[in-house]
Formats: C-alpha cells, sequence, structure tokens
C-alpha cells in the first residue's frame, strides 16, 4: 500500500479546506504569543498604577495598549485556532460582519452616554 | 430548473468523499451545521456587545461600595484567563488529532481542554463566593448588576462549552469519533474558541480598566 497515498488528506476523510489547516507548531507558536500578549497586558496595568517615571508614562495611554493588544489576540484565535484564515469567506462574512455591528453598538452607546451626562450636568 | 442552478458535486462541492457520505449536498458547497454555528456565533457577538456596552455605561456611576477598584482580584483572573487560552491551544490540538484519526492526541488533549474550562468554573464561582462576602450582590449597586451579568453569562456559557466538550469526549472514548465526523469536534472547539475570545476582551474591559 502507498504510504503517502493512506495519509493523503482525501484518503483521511479530509475536507480540502481541513487539510490545509496549519498543523500542531504553529498552534503552540501561537499559545505561547497569546500567553506572552497576556503577560504584557498584567505588566502593563501593573506598571501603570506604580509611581515612577514608567508608570507616569503608560497611565493615559494604559487603555489604548490594552485594547490593542486584546485586538491582537482576539485576531489571532480567530484566524488560526478558529480557522477563519484557511476556510471559506463566507465564515469570515458570518462572524466579521456581526462583530463590526457590535463594535458600532458599544462605540454608540458609550458617546450617546457621555453626551446624555454630559447634557445633565450642564456641560453642552 | 433548481436542480439547473446547483452546483454540481464534481465540479463544486469541497466536501469529501467521507463527508459527503454524511451530509447531503448543499448549494454553498459546505456543511450547513458548520454554517448554523458560525451564524449562531455571530449572533452572540451582538449578545455579549449589548452585555459589554452596558457595564461601561455604568462604570464609575456607582453611588456607593463595593467599587472595582475596592474588590477586583487580578492574579486570581489572570490566572483563570492563562487557563482559557490554554484550553483553546488544547481543544485545537485534540481536533487536529481527530482530524488525522489520532486517538490517543484527541483523548488527551480534549481531556486537558475540559480540566482547563471545570477550573476556570470553579475560578469564577470561587469569585463570586468572595463578591458575596464581601457584601457585592447583583442589587448593590451598578457596578455588582453590570459585572454579575457580564461575567456570569459568560461563565454560564464556559459552562456550557464544558458540558458539550464532555459529550464529544464520551463518544470519542467509545470510539464514535473517526475522521470524517471530526466537525462534531469542530463544531463544540469553535464555540469555545468564541467563548474564549469573548474572555479576552472582557478580561481588560472589567479588570484591568478599573
Amino acid at each position: 500500500m502507498d504510504t503517502h497515498a493512506a495519509h493523503a488528506p482525501e484518503a483521511q476523510g479530509l475536507d480540502p479546506h481541513e487539510a490545509s489547516h496549519p498543523g500542531p507548531g504553529l498552534y503552540i507558536k501561537i499559545g505561547v504569543v497569546l500567553f506572552v500578549l497576556t503577560a504584557l497586558e498584567v505588566a502593563a496595568y501593573e506598571v501603570a498604577h506604580r509611581p515612577g517615571a514608567l508608570g507616569t508614562f503608560l497611565e493615559p495611554i494604559l487603555v489604548p495598549v490594552l485594547l490593542l493588544l486584546s485586538a491582537g489576540k482576539f485576531a489571532l484565535v480567530a484566524m488560526y485556532y478558529m480557522h477563519l484564515k484557511q476556510d471559506s469567506k463566507l465564515f469570515s462574512g458570518l462572524f466579521v460582519f456581526p462583530l463590526i455591528i457590535a463594535a458600532v453598538v458599544i462605540v454608540s452607546l458609550i458617546a450617546l452616554f457621555i453626551y446624555h451626562y454630559s447634557y445633565q450636568r450642564g456641560m453642552l | 430548473m433548481t436542480r439547473d442552478l446547483l452546483p454540481t458535486r464534481t465540479t463544486e462541492f469541497s466536501l469529501s468523499d467521507h463527508a459527503h457520505a454524511l451530509h447531503p449536498p448543499t448549494a454553498t458547497g459546505l456543511d450547513n451545521r458548520k454554517v448554523a454555528i458560525w451564524t449562531f456565533i455571530g449572533s452572540e457577538c451582538l449578545f455579549f456587545a449589548s452585555l459589554i456596552s452596558t457595564y461601561l455605561i455604568y462604570k464609575g456611576r456607582d453611588t456607593k461600595g463595593p467599587t472595582p477598584d475596592e474588590i477586583l482580584q487580578i492574579p486570581l483572573v489572570t490566572f483563570g484567563t492563562a487557563l482559557l487560552l490554554f484550553s483553546s491551544l488544547f481543544v485545537v490540538l485534540a481536533l487536529n488529532g481527530a482530524q488525522r484519526g489520532n486517538r490517543k492526541a484527541l483523548i488527551g488533549w480534549l481531556a486537558a481542554t475540559i480540566v482547563c474550562g471545570i477550573f476556570f468554573v470553579s475560578m469564577q464561582v470561587y469569585e463570586f463566593q468572595h463578591f458575596m462576602h464581601e457584601g457585592l450582590k447583583l442589587q448593590t449597586n451598578l457596578f455588582g448588576a453590570s459585572f454579575y451579568t457580564l461575567t456570569g453569562f459568560h461563565g454560564t456559557h464556559v459552562t456550557i462549552g464544558v458540558i458539550w466538550l464532555i459529550t464529544v469526549f464520551i463518544t470519542a472514548l467509545r470510539g464514535k469519533l473517526p475522521p470524517e465526523r471530526a466537525l462534531n469536534l469542530e463544531m463544540a472547539a469553535l464555540y469555545w474558541h468564541f467563548v474564549d475570545v469573548v474572555w479576552i476582551v472582557i478580561f481588560p474591559v472589567v479588570y484591568l480598566m478599573k
């Protein structure tokens, strides 16, 4: 029996999309990156809340830094662990379109309530 | 007429022969179950967006404590976050094992995923008990109401995910999860990853942007 043929994706019942999924090596590398990004998030929080030059520098930019790190982790999990990078674009559409609406809802509601509270306090 | 509009199996369907035998041909060439789980995940994005925006709107508007600064514990939740991230890695390794017919990898990594999930839920139960003891209840203040609603719904999703993974694990133990049925695990894994990405947002928003 041809060993190569036996290990072909079709012989193992794999979908061609599944066959293009990354292997364990890449999954582990991404896992390490996710762990490092989480450690950076916590480190940024700790440094920003401590006295010192670095804390003073980091405190005003803490929220954007955390959002950036969080977005990076989100994208890595969605692209590689959820296989959106390799799978059909239809799945990406089904996920990304509601995600955009969700982001718009969050930003709009925050903006609306900031306006509302500012109006109540006579700041507008 | 309708038949003519549908693509023929030989030219456009991407399902493999084995998977094809388990699922009838579809107009998209994609398995309907996978389309369904992605649609569900899309709707869940909106669900959690409403909870996260409610939390953010009420943030810092409490008239009495305990406030987030006084009560939230970063080290414990960081440990829980790491567990959830590792569980995402473990479930994708289990899926890889299932798709390649590696039963040992499938069962081992799936068991590790379930253990991480159980630890995460236990961490959340402990945290909630601690907060209750400290005087933060659902009706105490705006923070209590929005915090318990957001993290409680997430915890419920994790619990459902753990139960789903346990059912898949039992199926795998019985030897009823061959490569052509790996989609059963893939759907549970997609749900599990979604629960993970929601926590990736909740963790900094609730715990680090106090």
